[in-house]
């Protein structure tokens, strides 16, 4: 039995006074191939990962709980600190739970607005999964070409609202904006830039390139099977021959108006999935384009209109009695749903992110679980590391594409 | 008289709500035959206390023994083959009792089913992580934040709190700012408990500020050096709002100027 004391910490399980050739290494948390705070205790037979052993929890915020202790809109800038590579999909898919549970709907043009802000994050997204990705797998160049884009579309998000990172950019019930003069000019200048960029410098640096196809080929294999038993969503499920796309199959604001293809990759490992991201960045900017014309025939309400819920527009608190008083009262003491609980998954740039709201009549939800799609994959962790050698580790970590602001909440 | 504030639950409550308020419910839809959810029905027949369809997704109430068998009628014979989530609520303060919920996803039907089961404060759970691996970390989760026991879990270990933490931080009644344990779990830990009088209960209230402090609070237009003890000897005081300024007008405090100077 070993002694646990500060210098030599005690795993269960663990043994670090071993008789046979093997030897535990602990990986992070300030790993800089750890994609946050993940820790990793693996267990090694000379290469080869005979016990891996995920710890998490580094940043754990209890948003959860925060949330019990929130009113409903004054939560909603909270979820940006969930997936904080796309944060406008956290604030929508919390946005969606809550109308459903309200049973309201957004009008037409702040769901063209909000299909275009999901498409960019998801660009966004899978820009920094690519440029991370390579980084870790010993691709300097690529990080640099990828993280440029993405400063671009960060700029999108800027001159819609104001921030780069935490969005806060959709509200319970529409929009808070409209487009800013020149953002459509904008944005299919930068969709241009994406498919000219993708197509002539990553995938030409990557596809072919015979270092990266030996990191990633054929390394962290999910067969379909496991990929479902573990929980895997998105872009893990997909490379591994399911096609499922919450955004097709459980159409949810204009998908299902949209015209766009659901990449799938039969490989299952690293590689397949690298293209399936790359894959996804060209549907992506397909959908942004078909969003033009539908923003220009929309009209130009943002809020939907359910005034026990949302307050009316500027113009009517200014000007009518009911609405200011309305108004107070819904910032005052927050909006009260009806009793029920909901279940509403989204398609994110990681996977499905659900969010459960149990409401009990009340201005605070009395349970929210959010279903982040990171937590699954890190969890599969302990699963697909075992077998592999440690050179493949962190083309495994990358190749999850986990963000530990969800993993933790 | 003192406000009464319950112990059972001390989450934010609104400060008022109208006394003849009655919150209208979610509507709950019957399962219309012919559709797939009625042959999920009929499968769990056996097992079902309840179910009803709300905002899309079937419910069904079971019974908390039979979680497993359940379960795995669901997996097999109505290809639910991913659970998407798993976790609790907490009622004890109006129940004694946890809500289990566990949710699936049906790939090919693209529908999706919510088991809804009750359990009891102290009482344990089976674990479905035979069925689906996904559960291993969902239902470590839920006992690290509710400690809710499960059985035949292969690590049942805390996952995202340390170790050694007491307490579960999602029960009602735990404080949004840690308890008492909280406060002291870093200085004990990083220090020893014979530092606690030197260092004192760690402050949780992100909120807080403290005038004197100038390590950790910056005085704007009136810059001091960093760690300066700057409160000359005056205890701190809760703020105080200023009363109306009266001036003293008398001619004989004031100098009037005769001429320019």
């Amino acid at each position: 039995m070993q002694q646990p004391n500060k210098l030599t910490p005690f795993f269960e399980n663990l043994n670090f006074e071993r008789d046979d050739n093997t030897m535990v290494i602990n990986f992070g948390p300030q790993h800089p191939s750890a994609h946050g705070q993940l820790r990793l205790v693996l267990e090694l037979d000379g290469e080869q990962v005979v016990k891996a052993y995920p710890d998490i929890g580094y940043l754990h915020r209890g948003i959860e709980k925060m949330a019990e202790n929130m009113t409903y809109n004054e939560f909603l800038p909270t979820t940006d600190r969930l997936d904080y590579i796309a944060a406008t999909s956290n604030n929508y898919a919390y946005a969606l739970a809550v109308e459903k549970l309200l049973g309201i709907e957004a009008p037409r043009r702040a769901q063209v607005i909000r299909t275009m802000l999901l498409e960019i994050n998801r660009i966004i997204s899978h820009l920094f999964f690519i440029a991370t990705h390579a980084l870790d797998v010993g691709a300097m160049s690529v990080f640099l070409y990828a993280f440029r884009e993405r400063e671009f579309g960060m700029d999108l998000m800027e001159d819609y609202c104001g921030a780069r990172l935490t969005h806060s950019a959709v509200r319970i019930g529409g929009v808070p904006l409209d487009l800013p003069d020149g953002f459509i000019e904008n944005m299919i200048a930068w969709c241009d830039k994406v498919d000219y960029e993708v197509k002539n410098t990553y995938e030409a640096l990557l596809t072919e390139n015979r270092i990266w196809k030996m990191r990633l080929e054929d390394v962290g294999v999910i067969s379909a099977e496991d990929a479902l038993n573990w929980g895997c969503t998105g872009p893990m499920l997909r490379g591994s021959n399911v096609k499922y796309d919450i955004r097709k199959e459980e159409p949810y604001e204009l998908y299902d108006e949209l015209d766009f293809d659901i990449p799938v990759s039969d490989r299952c490992d690293s590689y397949g999935r690298y293209m399936l991201y790359m894959q996804e960045i060209y549907q992506s900017t397909r959908i942004l384009r078909q969003l033009v014309p539908m923003y220009k025939e929309s009209s130009p309400e943002l809020m939907a209109h359910a005034p026990q819920y949302i307050s009316a527009p500027k113009e009517e608190i200014m000007t009518q009695n009911y609405a200011l008083m309305q108004h107070f009262v819904l910032v005052t003491q927050g909006m009260r749903p009806p009793k029920g609980e909901v279940y509403v998954p989204t398609e994110s740039p990681k996977g499905e992110l659900g969010f459960y709201i149990k409401s009990e009549g009340e201005p605070y939800a009395y349970r929210l679980k959010c279903r982040a799609p990171s937590f699954f994959h890190t969890g599969l962790l302990q699963d697909i590391l075992v077998g592999t050698y440690i050179a493949d580790v962190v083309t495994i970590i990358g190749s999850t594409n986990i963000v530990f602001g969800e993993v933790d909440r | 008289m003192r406000k009464y504030t319950p112990k059972d639950n001390v989450q934010a409550k609104s400060y008022y709500t109208d006394r003849y308020w009655v919150a209208p419910r979610v509507p709950r839809e019957a399962v219309e035959e012919g559709t797939h959810f009625a042959d999920v029905v009929k499968a769990m027949e056996k097992f079902a206390k309840e179910s009803y369809i709300e905002v899309g997704t079937l419910v069904i109430h079971i019974d908390a023994k039979e979680n497993f068998e359940a379960i795995k009628t669901l997996k097999e014979q109505c290809g639910y083959t991913q659970c998407s989530e798993q976790s609790a609520v907490d009622y004890l303060a109006q129940d004694g009792e946890f809500e289990l919920f566990y949710q699936f996803l049906n790939v090919n039907e693209a529908k999706r089913v919510r088991i809804v089961c009750r359990i009891k404060k102290g009482e344990a759970i089976e674990s479905i992580v035979p069925l689906f691996n996904s559960a291993n970390f969902a239902e470590r989760e839920m006992f690290d934040m509710f400690g809710i026991k499960v059985n035949n879990h292969p690590f049942l270990k805390r996952i995202i709190m340390p170790d050694d933490w007491e307490g579960h931080p999602l029960l009602k009644t735990y404080p949004l700012h840690g308890d008492e344990f909280a406060s002291w779990y870093e200085v004990d830990k990083i220090f020893g408990k014979e530092y606690r009088d030197i260092i004192g209960p760690e402050n949780r209230d992100p909120a807080r500020i403290d005038r004197y402090d100038t390590k950790r609070f910056s005085r704007v237009g009136y810059e001091v050096p960093f760690g300066e003890d700057i409160s000359e000897g005056e205890k701190e005081q809760p703020i105080e709002y200023s009363e109306t300024l009266l001036v003293d007008y008398n001619k004989d405090s004031g100098k009037q100027l005769d001429h320019r100077k």
